[in-house]
C-alpha cells in the first residue's frame, strides 16, 4: 500500500468481548477533505482514537506519510504530523486563550531545548506570544486573546481548540464532531471555517450534520457496526444502497 | 533444612492470613471510596489494646478478643460518621492529611489511657506448647492463628463474592453511580464496611498481640505492610487483597529467614552478613515495585 | 494583551519582589536579635525551621506544582543527610564539595524512583514511592556499615570557606541562603517555558500528549528538580543536628513534609515555608504547654483540614482580605 497520507489497514479494536473495530481499511490522501460518517456507536470515535495514538489497535497497521505509527506514542505522532480535535471540547480552561495556543506554539518548537528552558520567562518570549496570536486571528478569534478560555462561548471553545490544533502545524487534522452542541449560527461559522482550513491541510472529519458533511467532504466513508462498508465520492455515497438501509434510512430526515 | 523452610512457610502462611484481616477492610475503603485511610493501623493498635484490657480483667483469652472485636467495630463505625465521611469528597491530600492526625490523636489517647509501656497480652495457656504435625514440632498458638484466619479469610470470600451484599460491596467499588441508581444506600453500606473492616483489624491485633508487643506505634508499620498488600493485589479487590497478603507474608518470613542463609553460599561471610538483613527487609518493597512496574494498576485491577 | 493589563502584572510582581527583599531582611536579622534577648537556643530552632522550610518547598514543587503526590520525599533529604556524613567519615569536609555531592546522590535517585514510579498514577503513585523510601530506610538501617539504627553521626559541621559554620548565626545564615535562593530558581522555573508546561499538564494531561509534549518526561524532570533540593536540605539538616539520622528517611518522615505543604498551602511559592513555620512553631508551644501535645497537634490539624483546606497561608490570606474589605 502506498500513496495515501495515511493508509489504515485491516484495524481492529476490542474492548472485552465487544468488538468496537473489525478490520477497517482506509486511505486519506494528501490534500482531500475526507469524512467518516455512521451512526451511533459505529465506532467512529474510537477510530479517531486509534490514528491519533490515544489507544493502540489489537489488529493492523496505521502509516503516516509511508512510516509505520501503530505504535508510536501520542505525542510522537503529533511532532510527526497528526493533531486532533475532541467530540467533547478539551482545552486548558484556566488559561488564557492566547496561552493555550502559545504552549501548542511552543510545544512545536525545538529551539534552546524546546520546553526544556527553566530561566527567561515564557511571556517575554515574543516569537511564541505573536504567532500564537496570529492563529487566534485565523480562527476568528482576534481581539478575545485575554480571555479565559473556561469563560468563552461553547463555539469560541470549539474554534480555540482548532487554533490549538493547528498550531501544532499538522499535515492530517481528525476533527471528531467539531459541530457537536453548536446552534445554526454557531455552526455555521464552524464549517466555514473548515471549509477555509480544508484548503490548507488534509481532514479527516467525523460529523453527523449531513448538509455540512456534503458540502465539505471530497470523499466520504461510512462505518457501521465496526465495519467500513463504503467509501466514495458524497453522491456515491447518497445514493448507495447498502448505506441507504445502513444509515440513511434510520438517521437522515 | 527442609524442616526449617516448612516452618517458615508456615509462619509466611499465618501472617499472611492476619495481613489480609487488615487488608482487607482497607481495599474496600479505598476501592468504593477512593479514600486513603492512613489511620487504619490505628483500629489494629486499638484492637490490641481492648484485647489486652479486656483478656486482663476477664482472664480469658477469648473474652478479650470477642470484646476488642466489638468494641473496635464499634470506634471504627463512630469514626466514620464522625470524621472520614466527610473526606470521601475531598481530594487524597487532604484525606492524607486528616488521616495522619487522627494516627497522632490515637496514639496520644492510647498512651494517655495505657501509658507508655507495652502491655502484656498472654494466649491462653492450653494452647502454649508446641503440637506435633507432620514429624516436627510447632508452637499451637500459631497453629490456632492460621485456623482462624483461614476460617475468616474463606468467609469473607464467600460474603463478597457470593451474597447480595458483597455484590454491592463490589458495585460499589468499581461504580459508585450506578450502585446507588440501583437503590442501594451507599452511604450507611459504607458505616458498616468500615465498622467491619475495624472488626478485622481488632481480630488481627488482638491474634498477634500475644507475639508481638501491644505498643503504641505497632499500627504504623503493619499499616505499610497492609498498604503493600492492597495495592500489589489491585485496589478494591478482595481476592487481591487475598493473594497480596499470602504473597507478602510468605516473601517476607522466608526472606528474613533464608536470605541471609543462601547469601553465605555465594558471597563472603562478611558482606553476607552485611547484606543480608538488608536486602530481606527490602524483598517485599522490591516485590510491590516490580509488579507495579508491569501491572501499574495491581494483580487483580477492580475497575475497569 | 492590552497595555494597562501588562503594567498591572508588572506593578505586582515588582510589589512582590520587594516584599520577598524585605522578608529576606528581617529573617537575616534575626539571629542578632535573638541573641540580644538572650535566646540563643532559638537561632539553632530557626536554622532548623529553614532546613524544613526548604525540604517542604522542593516537595511542594513536586506536589503543587508538577501535580504528583509523592509519599518518598524523606528518601531523598534523608540521602542528601547521608551524602554529607558519609563523605564526612572519609574525610571530605567541604561544604563547597559534599553539599553539591549531597544533592547531586538525592538527585539520581530521585530520577531512578521517578522513571519507574511515573508509570503509574494516583493511588499507586503515592504507594509506589512510599515503596522506594521505605527500600532505602530498611536499606540504611541494616547496613552497619553506616551506623544502621543508630545513624552516622558527624565530628563537626562542614567547613564553609572563610565562614564558620559551628557559629549558629553563620549556619542560620548559610541554610536562609539556600531556602531564598531555591526560592528564587523555582519562581524562575515556574515562569519559564517549562514551568508553563508544568501548569498545563497538572490542568489537563492528555491535551499536553495531544499537543506533542512528552508529559512523562517533564513530571520526570519536575520530580528531579525536587528530590535534587531535598537532597541540599539533607545536607544541612545533617549538618544542623551534626548526625544522619534512619529517622530521616521513616516512612513518617515523608508524611511530615506532606503535612507541611498541606498546611502551609500546595502549589504556593511560599507554601513550603508557611507549613514548616507552622508545624514546628506549634509543636514547640504545643510542647511546652503539655506532654500530650501530639494529641492537640493531632487535632489542629483536623481543624485545618475542614477550616483551611487551602492552607493556613491561603486562609489567613482570606481573613484578612475580609478584614480589608469591611
Amino acid at each position: 500500500m502506498s500513496g495515501g497520507l495515511l493508509d489504515v489497514a485491516g484495524v481492529g479494536r476490542h474492548f472485552g468481548g465487544v468488538h468496537a473495530l473489525s478490520d477497517v481499511s482506509l486511505r486519506v490522501t494528501e490534500g482531500e477533505v475526507h469524512a467518516l460518517i455512521g451512526p451511533n456507536g459505529a465506532g467512529k470515535t474510537t477510530l479517531i482514537h486509534q490514528i491519533s495514538g490515544a489507544q493502540t489497535p489489537d489488529a493492523g497497521t496505521i502509516r503516516f506519510a509511508g512510516e509505520d505509527v501503530t505504535r508510536l506514542s501520542m505525542h510522537t505522532r503529533v511532532t510527526r504530523g497528526i493533531a486532533r480535535s475532541w467530540q467533547v471540547t478539551n482545552v486548558f480552561a484556566r488559561f488564557s486563550a492566547l496561552d493555550n495556543v502559545a504552549l501548542a506554539v511552543q510545544g512545536r518548537r525545538r529551539d534552546w531545548g524546546g520546553s526544556f528552558r527553566f530561566w527567561v520567562p515564557a511571556d517575554a518570549e515574543r516569537a511564541i506570544v505573536d504567532e500564537a496570536a496570529a492563529w487566534l486571528a485565523e480562527v476568528g478569534l482576534a481581539g478575545r486573546e485575554a480571555a479565559i478560555a473556561g469563560s468563552l462561548a461553547h463555539g469560541e471553545q470549539r474554534q480555540l481548540e482548532l487554533a490549538l490544533a493547528l498550531a501544532t502545524k499538522p499535515r492530517l487534522l481528525l476533527l471528531d464532531e467539531p459541530m457537536a452542541g453548536m446552534g445554526p449560527e454557531e455552526s455555521e461559522r464552524v464549517v466555514g471555517l473548515i471549509e477555509h482550513l480544508g484548503r490548507k491541510v488534509t481532514l479527516l472529519l467525523v460529523e453527523h450534520d449531513m448538509d455540512a458533511v456534503f458540502r465539505l467532504a471530497d470523499r466520504v466513508s461510512v462505518l457501521v457496526g465496526g465495519r467500513l462498508i463504503f467509501t466514495g465520492l458524497p453522491d456515491e455515497v447518497r445514493a448507495h444502497p447498502e448505506v441507504k438501509k445502513a444509515y440513511l434510512g434510520e438517521e437522515l430526515v | 533444612m527442609t524442616q526449617l523452610i516448612l516452618e517458615q512457610a508456615m509462619n509466611g502462611l499465618q501472617f499472611g492470613l492476619m495481613l489480609f484481616l487488615l487488608a482487607a477492610g482497607l481495599t474496600l475503603v479505598f476501592g468504593i471510596m477512593d479514600m486513603i485511610n492512613l489511620a487504619h493501623g490505628s483500629l489494629y493498635m486499638v484492637g490490641a489494646y481492648l484485647a489486652a484490657a479486656a483478656a486482663a480483667a476477664s482472664g480469658s483469652f477469648v473474652v478479650g478478643a470477642l470484646a476488642a472485636v466489638a468494641g473496635t467495630a464499634l470506634v471504627g463505625a463512630l469514626l466514620e460518621v464522625a470524621v472520614l465521611r466527610r473526606l470521601y469528597a475531598r481530594d487524597h491530600l487532604a484525606q492524607v492529611l486528616a488521616t495522619f492526625a487522627l494516627i497522632l490523636v490515637a496514639n496520644e489517647a492510647v498512651r494517655m489511657l495505657w501509658g507508655d509501656q507495652p502491655m502484656q497480652l498472654n494466649a491462653p495457656e492450653a494452647l502454649a506448647g508446641p503440637v506435633e504435625i507432620g514429624g516436627f514440632a510447632y508452637p499451637a498458638y500459631r497453629l490456632l492463628i492460621i485456623a482462624v484466619g483461614a476460617v475468616v479469610a474463606l468467609a469473607l470470600y464467600v460474603v463478597v463474592t457470593k451474597t447480595r451484599v458483597g455484590m454491592w460491596v463490589r458495585a460499589g467499588a468499581s461504580n459508585r453511580e450506578m450502585t446507588e441508581a440501583l437503590g442501594v444506600n451507599v452511604k450507611r453500606l459504607f458505616t458498616l464496611v468500615f465498622a467491619f473492616g475495624a472488626g478485622l483489624c481488632a481480630l488481627a491485633g488482638a491474634m498477634l498481640g500475644p507475639l508481638l508487643a501491644v505498643q503504641v506505634g505497632m499500627g504504623e508499620s503493619i499499616l505499610i505492610l497492609a498498604f503493600v498488600v492492597i495495592v500489589i493485589g489491585g485496589i478494591g479487590s478482595i481476592r487481591g487483597a487475598l493473594v497480596g497478603s499470602l504473597l507478602v507474608g510468605v516473601v517476607d518470613t522466608l526472606g528474613r529467614a533464608l536470605l541471609p542463609w543462601l547469601l553465605r553460599e555465594f558471597l563472603p561471610a562478611e558482606v553476607a552478613s552485611n547484606l543480608g538483613p538488608a536486602l530481606a527487609a527490602i524483598l517485599i518493597y522490591l516485590l510491590m515495585a516490580a509488579i507495579l512496574f508491569w501491572k501499574p494498576a495491581g494483580l487483580f485491577p477492580a475497575r475497569g | 494583551m492590552a497595555a494597562s493589563e501588562k503594567s498591572a502584572l508588572y506593578r505586582q510582581s515588582a510589589r512582590r519582589r520587594a516584599l520577598a527583599v524585605v522578608a529576606l531582611l528581617v529573617l537575616a536579622a534575626l539571629p542578632p536579635l535573638l541573641q540580644a534577648l538572650g535566646q540563643d537556643f532559638y537561632v539553632s530552632f530557626a536554622a532548623r525551621i529553614l532546613i524544613f522550610a526548604l525540604a517542604a518547598t522542593s516537595l511542594n514543587f513536586i506536589v503543587g506544582f508538577g501535580g504528583m503526590v509523592a509519599f518518598g520525599h524523606a528518601a531523598f533529604f534523608g540521602a542528601g543527610a547521608y551524602a554529607v556524613a558519609i563523605l564526612a567519615e572519609r574525610g571530605v569536609v567541604s561544604a563547597f564539595v559534599a553539599w553539591p555531592a549531597a544533592a547531586a546522590l538525592a538527585g539520581l535517585l530521585s530520577l531512578a524512583v521517578g522513571a519507574v514510579s511515573l508509570r503509574t498514577r494516583g493511588v499507586y503513585f503515592i504507594m509506589i514511592t512510599l515503596a522506594f523510601a521505605q527500600m532505602i530506610y530498611y536499606l540504611f538501617v541494616s547496613l552497619q556499615a553506616w551506623g544502621g539504627d543508630d545513624g552516622l553521626p558527624l565530628m563537626a559541621r562542614s567547613s564553609f570557606g572563610p565562614l564558620d559554620l559551628g557559629d549558629d548565626a553563620a549556619f542560620y545564615w548559610v541554610a536562609l541562603a539556600c531556602l531564598a535562593g531555591a526560592l528564587f530558581l523555582l519562581d524562575r522555573v515556574a515562569h519559564a517555558r517549562f514551568g508553563r508546561v508544568l501548569q498545563a499538564i497538572r490542568e489537563n494531561e492528555s491535551r499536553m500528549e495531544a499537543l506533542g509534549y512528552p508529559v512523562a518526561a517533564y513530571k520526570l524532570a519536575c520530580f528531579v528538580i525536587g528530590g535534587t533540593l531535598a537532597g541540599l536540605a539533607g545536607a544541612l539538616i545533617a549538618n544542623h543536628g551534626l548526625l544522619a539520622s534512619p529517622n530521616l528517611l521513616h516512612w513518617t518522615q515523608s508524611g511530615t513534609l506532606l503535612v507541611m505543604v498541606i498546611v502551609g498551602g500546595v502549589g504556593a511559592l511560599y507554601g513550603g515555608f508557611a507549613g514548616a513555620l507552622t508545624l514546628l512553631l506549634l509543636e514547640e508551644i504545643l510542647a511546652g504547654f503539655t506532654v500530650h501535645w501530639h494529641m492537640a497537634l493531632g487535632l489542629l490539624l483536623l481543624v485545618v483540614v475542614f477550616r483551611a483546606p487551602r492552607g493556613v497561608a491561603a486562609w489567613l490570606h482570606g481573613l484578612f482580605s475580609r478584614r480589608g474589605a469591611k
